[in-house]
């Protein structure tokens, strides 16, 4: 009986040892981005690439948790101790608060990454009834009187925020002045019959409550809905000119730190810039700012003439003082009454 | 200090008590006091003209007025209507009474935002119920009112409803004897005992709309000046990283509740000795 004996002991060691020298080098890295409501589904498709991309890259194994909700909220979240290791927020201020408040990042986070920190672009459209019955075309429809807009409120929807600076932003080019502007924007709040506290709520109003003949919105929403809900139901509207969102991301420096992140939140920010990253954007719906993405999704977007928020505002920190923080114009526009 | 011994030990039949009230105190404090002092603090890092400017604007007055204004409102059609139905399910025997039993609870267990949702979608000019009605009630200050009469029926009915089942049938048995109408019987021997129930009831219901934020903000349409409730001025500011504002609103409506809820308590103790202490 001569069985040759299966080296057990060596077969074990060397396991043992390839057990190791794998989990050495293939770590599992958990990240956590914070970003706001719409991006659901942009950063569901995303993550699953970059975590091919980085497996593929350097063998490590990492899981993006996401979370979502009302732009202002998330970064109060992130404020009150939240580990973000990323935040994809709605407006620049809801950021610039994270590093002032908190002083979780630096001042200058927006200059990290190309084109203001924003990877991707979207706007302000108009979603119409089918068939467009009362006739919408541009922002001066909107204050004629028995027309019906919905939009949520500035002071609590970031979406809101960038529906406002838009009608601003057309009127001041149109009539020339900050009065005219002013005397504009309040005459189409003056036709909002609800505001709701978020982009989603004022959607639910216009789409299931049926109340308004016209929804301010983001392009990406829009579209979306539209694609959702049948075409068959709703228009986009385009207007002459509207407002370039531009929606940040940035890594939150001090949480990274922390981790031991920093290499992971930083290449996941980055790779939204890569072809791949810019093409689940343009599926989602938001413009890509590559210009080879851009080319390839431009069909799905209406042709507007955009500003961006410095050239009309001087930027958001001064948009946020002058219209939306209290005492400002659009309480003005408001209380006056 | 003998004194404060001699206060706490005088009703010691059962043992443990000196255990039992050092817990009771460290829990309320460290649940109720220490949490609203905290609100009480981050308020007093304004000055007193911002403090004013904060919770004294227009805009801000317009919601006290709808906040409190709806809260009494619906509070006193709960007493109303929550007596009826705790009426009706203590004193008559018909099918599904248990059920009905059953659904007033519902309100409690529901997530507000739930309610809110559903609420707006049946009085919404093209819902089940809304569009019936000649007169608009979602997106109006008549939808706060609807969303805050749902959320308190059930504070009302559940502290009425014990005390109308110890009603000792006799009193009215007696008072008929002695040729009282229902009427009078109803008015001056049930609803006396029932009296201080229904007062804290009404304070729970109150208490309760003044505080609501998820049923209502659904069905109020927010528009400022009109259709704003307090608490939602509160989250504005806070989206507005304005903690120090948004806590002094709420230092207001705390003070303001706590005042009026003292009133009503003080209401029900006199009602109690008035009736013969209980």
């Amino acid at each position: 009986m001569n069985i040759t004996r299966f080296p057990w002991r060596a077969t074990l060691a060397a396991a043992t040892l390839a057990v190791a020298a794998a989990g050495a080098w293939a770590k599992d890295v958990t990240l956590l981005n914070v970003s706001y409501d719409p991006t659901r589904e942009l950063y569901q498709d995303f993550n699953k690439a970059f975590a091919a991309h980085w497996k593929a890259k350097t063998g490590d194994n990492v899981t993006i948790k996401q979370s979502h909700g009302g732009s202002g909220k998330q970064a109060r979240s992130v404020i009150d101790g939240l580990d973000a290791d990323v935040v994809t927020l709605a407006l620049a201020y809801d950021i610039d608060e994270i590093a002032e408040k908190a002083k979780l990042l630096a001042p200058d986070w927006q200059k990290r990454l190309k084109h203001n920190s924003a990877p991707y672009t979207s706007t302000i459209v108009f979603l119409v009834r089918k068939g467009n019955p009362k006739g919408i075309k541009d922002w001066d429809d909107l204050i004629k009187p028995g027309i019906s807009v919905i939009t949520p409120n500035p002071k609590t929807s970031g979406g809101a925020r960038w529906n406002y600076l838009a009608a601003w932003g057309y009127a001041q080019k149109k009539y020339g002045s900050e009065a005219k502007a002013k005397e504009f924007v309040g005459k189409i709040l003056a036709n909002v019959p609800v505001l709701d506290s978020g982009a989603r709520g004022a959607t639910t109003t216009f789409v299931e409550r049926g109340v308004g003949d016209v929804l301010l919105a983001w392009e990406n929403e829009a579209l979306l809905a539209l694609k959702e809900l049948g075409p068959d139901k709703f228009d986009i509207v385009a207007p002459s000119l509207s407002i370039l969102a531009e929606p940040p991301v940035a890594v939150v420096d001090k949480v990274v730190d922390r981790k031991g992140t920093r290499a992971v939140a930083q290449a996941y920010l980055e790779y939204l810039y890569s072809p791949e990253g810019q093409d689940i954007a343009g599926q989602n719906y938001y413009r890509p700012i590559d210009p080879k993405a851009a080319a390839k999704y431009e069909k799905q977007f209406p042709k507007v003439t955009l500003f961006t928020i410095d050239q009309v505002f001087g930027g958001w920190a001064k948009a946020q003082q002058t219209h939306f923080a209290d005492g400002g114009t659009f309480d003005q526009i408001y209380v006056r009454k | 200090m003998p004194f404060s011994r001699a206060l706490l030990r005088r009703h010691t039949v059962l043992p443990g008590f000196d255990l039992a009230f050092g817990f009771a105190l460290l829990y309320v404090c460290l649940l109720v006091l220490v949490p609203l002092s905290a609100a009480f603090l981050k308020t007093a890092t304004l000055s007193w003209d911002a403090f004013v400017a904060a919770t004294m604007s227009p805009r801000v007055v317009a919601s006290y007025r709808l906040t409190f204004g709806a809260s009494l409102a619906a509070a006193l059609v709960n007493a109303v209507f929550g007596l009826l139905v705790a009426w009706v399910l203590v004193r008559y025997r018909f099918p599904g009474r248990r059920l009905v039993d059953a659904l007033v609870d519902l309100p409690f267990a529901l997530p507000t935002a739930v309610a809110g949702i559903a609420l707006t979608a049946i009085y919404a000019q093209n819902g089940a119920i809304g569009q019936w009605l000649p007169f608009k009630v979602a997106f109006t200050p008549v939808g706060v009112f609807v969303a805050l009469v749902f959320i308190g029926l059930p504070f009302v009915v559940r502290t009425v409803q014990p005390v109308l089942e110890d009603v000792n049938r006799e009193f009215e048995e007696a008072a008929a004897t002695l040729g009282a109408t229902r009427w009078q019987t109803v008015t001056q021997v049930v609803l006396p005992i029932v009296m201080p129930a229904l007062l804290t009831g009404f304070a729970l219901a109150f208490a309760r709309a003044l505080g609501e934020y998820g049923s209502v903000i659904f069905i109020a349409g927010n528009m400022p000046m009109v259709s704003e409730i307090t608490p939602l001025i509160i989250i504005t500011k806070l989206e507005q990283y304005d903690y120090a504002g948004a806590t002094a609103v709420a230092v207001v409506m705390l003070t303001v509740s706590f005042v009026l809820l003292l009133v009503i308590n003080a209401l029900q103790a006199w009602a109690r000795k008035r009736q013969g202490g209980v």
